[in-house]
Formats: structure tokens, sequence, C-alpha cells
């Protein structure tokens, strides 16, 4: 299952769309419960096959899905959930505990919603580069098809309803993957962050969920759901991250003067580290592959494609790595797995 | 660096929340993410469970209550931050609309209204003036008007 995913030209990392040289892409999230059907962690096992059979019912005849796929999670193997996890189509929790969860997804993973995660529904959209209204347009499209068919748990005073009181009113998330290897370089990401949580929007790195944020990609959204318009909140996030990409360009402008040659010799030893290791674990790569994009985005390199650039932040994870290798790879197999792809797909042209 | 919560083996997932300024770190190791303890102790249920406790110091006595629709009792949500369904919203409102201000710094809701709820509300006025006019045409003995009634009503909820 998949296979064809990982082939994907246009997918939200291809490195096309708006600004996508720091704003890698945009995200929307709407969380959507049927009324009358307690929400998913309140449910037995019958209550969630139930609402599995109304979405799949309502599946088929929605237009705004017709390139898309239903599947319940029990029949995705392992490695397969844990690849759509890599690829940001499904939550850790939709892969955990994937009993009674199913997923409707489409053939480019523009489109994916999870039946049954903490919601009935969690509608997402993502394009690559800065382009929220895009994604907007169309998940919006999808819940209007959808309200034609079932009814939504709704309120007048407090909107849509959903099982985290963080999340009720219009239940959107959106959020934007933006890469800051610049501000991460020059210190000044902390001060940044800092500023972003006062006015209430949220930051957390993309890759590894970790204090700290492997290959500097930093993932923002909003916070606050309630006594703002999908619109507002869509208007807002894009300032800020609109504000976030001018500071990242300035640090990028500050380091080429100021620090080039320190900015250089990164990046040469980078492209020296991926291009001949042996071994070599996901942070590391994710790490110089950062600083690799950055030097592209500079013209200090630019032997290299940004298409095979970016595939590669996603084909050195461990579940990515085993769909290529269509093995399973133990633990320590993989490091020497990763140093191989990265050796072929970033070798030097004249050897 | 041990994990938080077995405190033997090393922890392999991190995670980190900034919400109003307030940074939460766990560390835990890849068995503890797997049991009931780590599930709970996910920082948004702590903030929401610290900012439940702020809003109920003002009125000391517990709060006893249980949604009828799905069974979850107040004490339940205050522990997992979660309802369990629509009709917790109104089972709990005197307790979630000081807790939804906190969060949200509003209580006005704002965003896309449903795309049928107009007509669904059209709809179940219609039926509720059927059923009125079904009863009385029962008390009046029409029956063939009842009957008439009965099949109108049936069929308005098959159209919903």
């Amino acid at each position: 299952m998949f296979e064809d995913f990982i082939n994907n030209k246009d997918t939200w990392l291809s490195g096309k769309g708006p600004f996508s040289e720091i704003i890698f892409s945009s995200r929307i999230r709407l969380a959507r419960n049927l009324a009358d059907y307690s929400f998913p962690l309140r449910a037995n096992k019958f209550q969630k096959e139930k609402v599995l059979k109304k979405i799949e019912e309502v599946h088929h005849g929605t237009p705004a899905l017709k390139n898309t796929l239903f599947l319940r999670m029990q029949d995705v193997s392992e490695l397969d959930r844990q690849f759509l996890l890599e690829r940001h189509l499904v939550s850790q929790e939709h892969v955990l505990n994937f009993e009674g969860k199913g997923l409707v997804i489409s053939s480019d993973e523009k489109i994916s919603l999870m039946v049954n995660e903490e919601d009935h529904l969690r509608m997402q959209v993502i394009f690559s580069g800065f382009d929220l209204k895009k994604c907007w347009e169309i998940v919006d499209e999808i819940d209007n098809e959808m309200q034609k068919r079932i009814n939504f748990a709704f309120l007048p005073n407090i909107g849509f309803l959903t099982s985290c009181p963080t999340n009720v009113g219009t239940a959107l998330r959106a959020s934007c993957m933006l890469h800051l290897p610049a501000l991460t370089f020059t210190k000044r990401i902390n001060k940044i962050l800092e500023l972003i949580a006062k006015i209430s929007f949220v930051t957390r790195g993309f890759f590894g969920e970790g204090t700290q944020a492997l290959g500097d990609f930093f993932q923002i959204s909003n916070q606050i759901s309630l006594g703002v318009s999908e619109a507002e909140v869509i208007e807002n996030l894009s300032g800020v991250v609109n504000q976030v990409k001018e500071q990242e360009m300035d640090a990028r402008n500050l380091l080429l003067k100021k620090q080039k040659l320190n900015l250089e010799d990164n990046v040469w030893r980078s492209l020296g580290t991926l291009q001949n290791c042996r071994l070599i674990s996901s942070k590391e790569a994710l790490s110089h592959l950062s600083i690799l994009s950055l030097g592209l985005d500079l013209g200090i390199i630019d032997d290299i494609s940004r298409e095979i650039l970016n595939s590669l932040f996603l084909e050195i994870q461990p579940a990515h790595l085993q769909k290529i290798e269509g093995r399973i790879l133990k633990e320590g197999e993989r490091d020497y797995i990763r140093a191989q792809i990265l050796r072929d797909k970033l070798g030097q042209k004249n050897d | 660096m041990l994990c938080d919560i077995c405190h033997k083996n090393i922890a392999t997932v991190h995670l980190t929340e900034v919400i109003n300024d307030k940074v939460i770190e766990m560390h835990v190791c890849q068995n503890c993410t797997k049991t009931e303890e780590f599930k709970e102790n996910l920082s948004i249920q702590e903030l929401l469970s610290g900012l439940m406790d702020a809003s109920e110091a003002k009125h000391k006595e517990k709060i006893s209550l249980k949604c009828l629709s799905c069974g979850l009792t107040y004490d339940e949500f205050r522990k997992k931050a979660r309802l369990g369904c629509g009709n917790c919203y109104s089972t709990f409102k005197q307790q979630l609309l000081p807790l939804l201000k906190k969060i949200h710094g509003s209580l006005q809701y704002v965003g896309k209204k449903p795309v049928n709820s107009e007509s669904r509300i059209l709809e179940e006025n219609k039926t509720k003036e059927l059923q009125k006019k079904l009863e009385l045409a029962i008390q009046l003995e029409e029956f063939e008007e009842a009957a008439r009634l009965r099949d109108e009503i049936k069929r308005t909820n098959e159209h919903e």
C-alpha cells in the first residue's frame, strides 16, 4: 500500500508554491463531530463502527472527495501506519491506538480525513508553500458537502463541538511549516518563539516533537478557535508567518554579510558528511540536510536539486527507509541504509 | 536524560508545549508513552485542570454532575480534559463557560454556520406543528385526518 506516495512529485514537500524556500507548507485542520453520537474517546467498539459506516457512506457521495480512498486503520500494516505518520497524514494517536479508526486519503496526499481520532472527523488539507487560503477553500467545500448529508454537533453560542474544549468554536487549526536555519544559527529564534507565544500562537518543532526542533523546522499555528472567524484566524496566522519569514530573510542576509566564510564552511562540511557517511542517525542527517537547504537557498551550492533535497527530509525517516528497501530493517541497519541513500542521492556529479 | 515516569529508561520522546507563555516539557521513554499515566499527564490536560481549579476555587463544594447522554461525570472530565459527547456541553455548561473564556478569551462564536441549520430548524418547527395537529385530531376522533398527519410526519422525518 502507498508505494506510489514515495514518488509523488507534487506533495506538500515539493518545494513549490509561494515563498516555499522558507515556508515549506501550509495546512488547515478542521474538527467535526456527528451530532447524537458519543465522541470517539467515550465510544465503544459498536458506536465507533456506526460512525465509520456513516462516514464511509457519506464519503461515496461527496464530490469534493472523489479522488480519495476510504480505509480502516486496522487494514493498514504497522509499517504503513508509521509511514503515514512520517508523512504527516495521520497523528501519533491514530497510529498507536488504531482500532475502530478510519482514514480518507487522496492520492496526491493533499486531503486526509482521520475518522474516530479524538473527534469523529479531523479533516486536513495540506499544500506546498504559503497558501492557507487554498487549503481553507478545499476543507470548507468538503465540510459543506458533508453537512448536506450529516448533522454535526453545533451550538449557536459556542460553535462546532469538539472533544477537547481548546478546539471548540470554528474547530479550525491553521498552521505553516517554516524552515528557519538562519534564525537558529544566529540564535535569534528563542526571542521570536517567545514573541509568538505572547500573541497566542503556538510553535512546535516539526520533526520528532522534540524540545529542540530537528532540522530547524518549526510549525506555527493558531491557538484560539472561539471568538474569531475562520477568515480572521487565517489572516492573523498569515501575518505572523509573514513576519517570521521576514526575520529569517534578515538573518540570512546578515549571515551572508558578516559570517559568509563561516556559513560556507558549514554548508560544504554538511555536504561532505552526507556524501561520504557510512552510518548516520536521522537526527544528524536532518541537521546536515537543513544546512544544505540553506546553502542551496543562498546560492552557496547549486548542483543539487531542490526536489531531491526536500524529499530526503522524509526518505531518511525509519518507515520510509523500510518502504524504499521493501523490508523491515533493524535499528542498527537503518543508519547504514540511510547513509547509502544519502550518498546515492547526493552523490558527486564527477564520479 | 531519564524518563519522567519510570525514572529507569532513557527518555526518547520529548514533548514541548508553549501555551500562554508557559513552557511545559516532558521526557518519556518509549515504553511509558503507552501507559495511562503518560496520556493523563499530557500537558494540555494539566494546563486545563489548572484552569479549572482556578475557576472552582471560588465555590468550594464538590461538583457531582453526570452527562445523561454519554455518562461522563464532571470528575472524569476534570481528569482527562475531554468531553464525552455534544450533550456534555449543555450538562457542564456552568463549569465550561468560564473555562472556555479563559482558554479563548471570548464566549461569542463568530465562525461559519452549519450549512443546513436554517432548513433544519424549519423542518423541526414543521414537525412540531404537525404533531400538535395530530394530537388535536386524535382528541376530536378525526381518525382519517390523524392518519394523514401521521404519514406526513413520517415523510418529513425521513426527508431529514
